[in-house]
């Protein structure tokens, strides 16, 4: 009797995921041009980024522009930029959770599945700069050989997996129950949600201590680097996050109030405020000391020997910086959507520069035994980095199809129940 | 009287023996080369034993530049001070001439290196001037070389030598020969 | 409950990790036993005896395969009272470079595409040792010494506080008992933070697969130092593991025309190195860094 109970439940369970899957499914191939346009573009994009990466695999990291002396280029850079990017979720979890800002409260799950795709490319990233991905279970606690705790790579590659588990099970569990109609149980999922903002910033200071912990490396040995991490992690994540919730705006029903977005770029003003403070602390250390440690600045704002290839990069990602600070600073220009817009942009850009190469490449110039050599990123770097972007950004397109429409309650669990009723 | 003169004579002969014993071994163990594993002096081919030429030779004590024979040595070796038989013994061309008279062999020519260059005299039996090869430790053959086997003794100082090619730049990626 | 949340999440996680298990598939096509022993192989330091015996086999083996020559693998352990130390008299370095082709062949460093050497040879102008930013690596003048100039050879300096270990994520580079740092080339994965640590650029990566032409290369090896290694390893020098261990002469040391190199046991207290350090003004490079370098210079003019 009990037997054939649990048989029934499990082939009910059965029905109900089936019909879930066959939904999702409907959900996510039926679109307008636009969204077809996207998708076919993005797996395109990632098509021919994947086809790059198979060669890089067989030949080895020959294929890129990579030497001994620059040992890191476009891969790690893309991946601090993009870890910084995740760890911005945070900035929507704080005032929904903690100051219960009721206009963020309806779209922080889309922020953190953000967050996860985020995740999901830096973690990507990753594995596309190492040199042996078959060896990648050396990497795994207790089946391999993990260096826990002297090594920051194997800190990150617990925090990483650890963010992208959080902010994959707290989005899952808040729609499900949305799917299914039913309230969350607060005191069940609130634990998890208060500890991903510890965990984010953690994210982010593991990455920042991966660099800072090389004494090898003067341009990196500096205290104020985490912080600085930080800071600018909070202007490029939100950043994103405003512009895509524009987007989902316009495309859904989910309504999203301008206050929501004002004060994220309220937020956002004042982590660039830190930002450019942090840069101006670093920038009179290194000058004003003027050791010969500082040749690493020198070569980013400068140049170096006739070496300037980044100079005038980061002279345009300074100025992007500062433009969308006065931007985000003003009422007036904050509160305008175009204003508001440009200044998303000029950060979204301004930041990778001064986060990925502008951070990682100087690092290594010039090298421990005083070489200088400039690196370019190749065609395989770049086709590479493009595919893994498109593909977080088809992630987290896909994830919102189905996201979304469960939000807004278009998507339930009624409708099964009304299908099975009136089959 | 007498018999006490004896036996002084007696003791004395023993005492000379001894003594005779005892600095034929310092002399053979300060001197001898053989805590040293030298390989064979680096001689142009067929100019050694010495004594095949000097020996029917006429000894000519005059400070001169040589126009004969040897007109392939150039003396750049403290010359102003020094020539030829200042080292090489005037009688016995085969040995050199140390500062006290004494002869030795050319195999053990780092003595008389040494007497000038007294510090690396000193860092070379510690063996830490001059090329070192083969075995440091356990049973392994040590070897020292001469001085003579890196620097010319007539004119010591180290040529200038053609580098080996430099590394490949980054920029060369794939630096193809 | 838990059981939908668990299919829910199943099927987020499977849609979009499709995408990483696309990647990862070809990765692990190859599917010949062979390779899958490789892909198996444990860390070094947990092989034991038996296990060690079959992998020294299997890259017998293999390098008879490719070199046609029969290697003399060794494991040999650290000998007991052991701690290498290297001198280097920089009075006496006329920069020619020998070191570095003597280390190359020896060591069966690839030659071309990429090109590595394990010694890096500097050329500072006078009146300045240590600031290394105004070095050259490239000189190519027609004869060595250049007047007016010093010259500096680098390498690995077998740090007694390492910070290439200290950051290996995986244990891959750890510091044996006689002072040498080593690789186990089958265990990296080749994520290049070792060579982003070292302050002295002593370790360099295969970034292809090494080309070394089959008449050079040096059939005794050592596991852990000069056997031919693969692509996307890191490598640095060794002090010649497969030498010293045996009580000869790393390579560089015997190919030095002016005997500038010197190599010893600093435990023993009669060593070369000893008497270096005892009677010589010695310095370390980079000591601020706490990094207890094994590579002690000096000069006496």
């Amino acid at each position: 009797m009990n037997l054939r109970k649990a048989m029934e439940s499990l082939q009910g369970l059965l029905k109900e995921t089936w019909h879930f899957y066959r939904k999702t499914l409907i959900l996510v191939t039926r679109g307008g041009k636009i969204y077809y346009a996207w998708c076919f573009s993005l797996l395109a994009i990632i098509v021919v980024g994947f086809i790059f990466y198979w060669k890089q695999h067989e030949m080895g990291l020959i294929e890129t522009n990579m030497t001994d002396q620059v040992s890191w280029g476009l891969y790690i850079a893309n991946f601090t930029y993009l870890v910084g990017m995740a760890a911005a979720a945070v900035l929507l979890v704080i005032p929904s959770y903690i100051y219960q800002f009721k206009p963020i409260k309806g779209i922080v799950v889309l922020g953190e599945l953000f967050a996860a795709s985020c995740m999901v490319m830096a973690i990507l990233f990753v594995m596309v700069d190492l040199g042996r991905l078959d060896r990648f279970w050396h990497m795994l606690p207790f089946i391999g050989s993990m260096n826990f705790p002297a090594s920051l790579l194997a800190w990150d590659v617990l925090a990483l997996n650890g963010y992208l588990f959080l902010n994959l099970f707290i989005p899952i569990y808040l729609l499900v129950k949305s799917y299914y109609g039913k309230k969350p149980n607060w005191k069940f999922i609130l634990p998890f949600i208060l500890l991903s903002i510890p965990w984010a910033v953690g994210i982010h200071t593991v990455t920042a201590f991966l660099y800072n912990g090389l004494a090898a490396r003067p341009f990196w040995n500096a205290s104020i680097l985490a912080p600085r991490f930080l800071a600018s992690a909070f202007c490029s994540g939100p950043a994103i996050i405003i512009v895509i919730f524009q987007i989902i705006r316009k495309v859904s029903a989910i309504k999203i109030e301008d206050g929501a977005l004002f004060k994220v770029a309220e937020l956002i003003a004042y982590a660039m405020f830190l930002n450019l403070f942090l840069l101006g602390a670093e920038i009179f250390k290194e000058y004003y000391s003027g050791t010969v440690h500082m040749a690493s600045f020198k070569y980013l704002f400068e140049g170096l020997h006739h070496h300037n290839e980044l100079v005038p990069w980061i002279w345009a990602a300074m100025a992007m910086n500062v433009t969308a600070f006065i931007l985000f600073l003003i009422p007036s220009t904050r509160e305008r959507l175009s204003t508001l817009n440009l200044g998303c942009l000029l950060i979204i850009v301004g930041v990778w520069i001064e986060k990925g190469p502008g951070f990682v490449i100087p690092g290594f110039v010039p090298d421990p035994l005083g070489e200088i050599h400039e690196y370019v990123p190749n065609l395989v770097e770049l086709m590479v980095s493009f595919g893994i972007w498109a593909l977080g950004l088809l992630i987290f397109t896909l994830l919102m199809k189905v996201a979304i429409p469960i939000e807004t309650g278009e998507f339930s669990h009624t409708d099964y129940e009304k299908g099975v009723i009136t089959k | 009287m007498e018999l006490k003169f004896i036996k002084m004579q007696r003791n004395l002969h023993t005492l000379a023996i001894i003594l005779l014993i005892l600095s034929a071994f310092f002399s053979l163990a300060l001197g001898a080369g053989q805590e040293f594993p030298v390989p064979p002096p680096p001689f142009t081919e067929g100019i050694f034993p010495c004594s095949q030429c000097h020996a029917s030779m006429e000894t000519n004590r005059k400070k001169r530049e040589l126009k004969d024979e040897h007109t392939k040595i150039r003396m750049h070796h403290a010359e102003t001070m020094r020539w030829c038989l200042d080292c090489h013994d005037s009688k016995d061309r085969d040995k050199l001439r140390l500062y006290n008279g004494e002869l030795i062999n050319f195999t053990e020519s780092h003595r008389l290196c040494g007497e000038c260059h007294g510090n690396l005299y000193r860092d070379w039996r510690a063996g830490i001037h001059g090329k070192r090869t083969g075995y440091f430790m356990g049973t392994g053959k040590r070897t020292y070389l001469l001085c003579a086997h890196c620097h010319d003794p007539h004119e010591p100082k180290f040529k200038r030598m053609m580098p080996e090619p430099p590394p490949f730049r980054p920029t060369d990626r794939r630096n193809v020969k | 409950m838990s059981n939908k949340d668990y299919t829910r999440r199943e099927f987020i996680r499977s849609f979009s990790v499709t995408a990483l298990a696309g990647l990862s598939l070809p990765v692990l096509s190859s599917c010949s036993k062979e390779e899958v022993e490789d892909f198996l192989q444990k860390h070094f330091l947990e092989m034991t005896e038996e296990e060690k015996k079959q992998v020294i086999a299997k890259l017998e083996q293999r390098y008879f395969e490719q070199y046609g020559r029969k290697f003399q693998i060794s494991t040999q352990e650290a000998l007991p009272e052991t701690l290498w130390g290297y001198g280097l008299e920089l009075s006496r370095c006329i920069g020619c470079r020998k070191c570095v082709y003597a280390c190359a062949n020896e060591n069966n460093t690839s030659r071309y595409t990429r090109q590595l050497h394990w010694i890096r040879v500097l050329r500072l102008k006078r009146g300045n040792l240590i600031n290394l930013e105004d070095s050259e690596h490239y000189y190519a003048p027609e004869t060595v010494p250049e007047k007016g100039f010093v010259y500096l050879p680098v390498q690995c300096q077998q740090c007694q506080n390492p910070p290439c270990v200290k950051v290996c994520p995986i244990h891959a580079t750890w510091q044996e008992p006689d002072g040498i740092v080593a690789v186990d080339y089958n265990w990296c994965i080749g994520c290049r933070y070792c060579i982003a640590a070292c302050p002295y650029k002593g370790r360099v990566f295969n970034w292809a697969e090494p080309n070394i032409p089959k008449d050079q290369v040096n059939p005794n090896v050592h596991y852990l130092g000069n056997r031919p290694r693969m692509k996307c390893a890191v490598e640095k020098c060794t002090f010649c593991i497969q030498r010293v261990r045996e009580g000869r002469y790393p390579a560089c040391v015997e190919a030095c025309p002016t005997g500038s190199r010197k190599f010893g046991n600093l435990l023993d207290p009669k060593s070369e190195i000893r008497y270096i350090i005892e009677r010589k003004r010695v310095f370390r490079l980079r000591e601020e860094l706490n990094t207890e370098s094994k590579f002690y210079y000096f000069f006496e003019s």
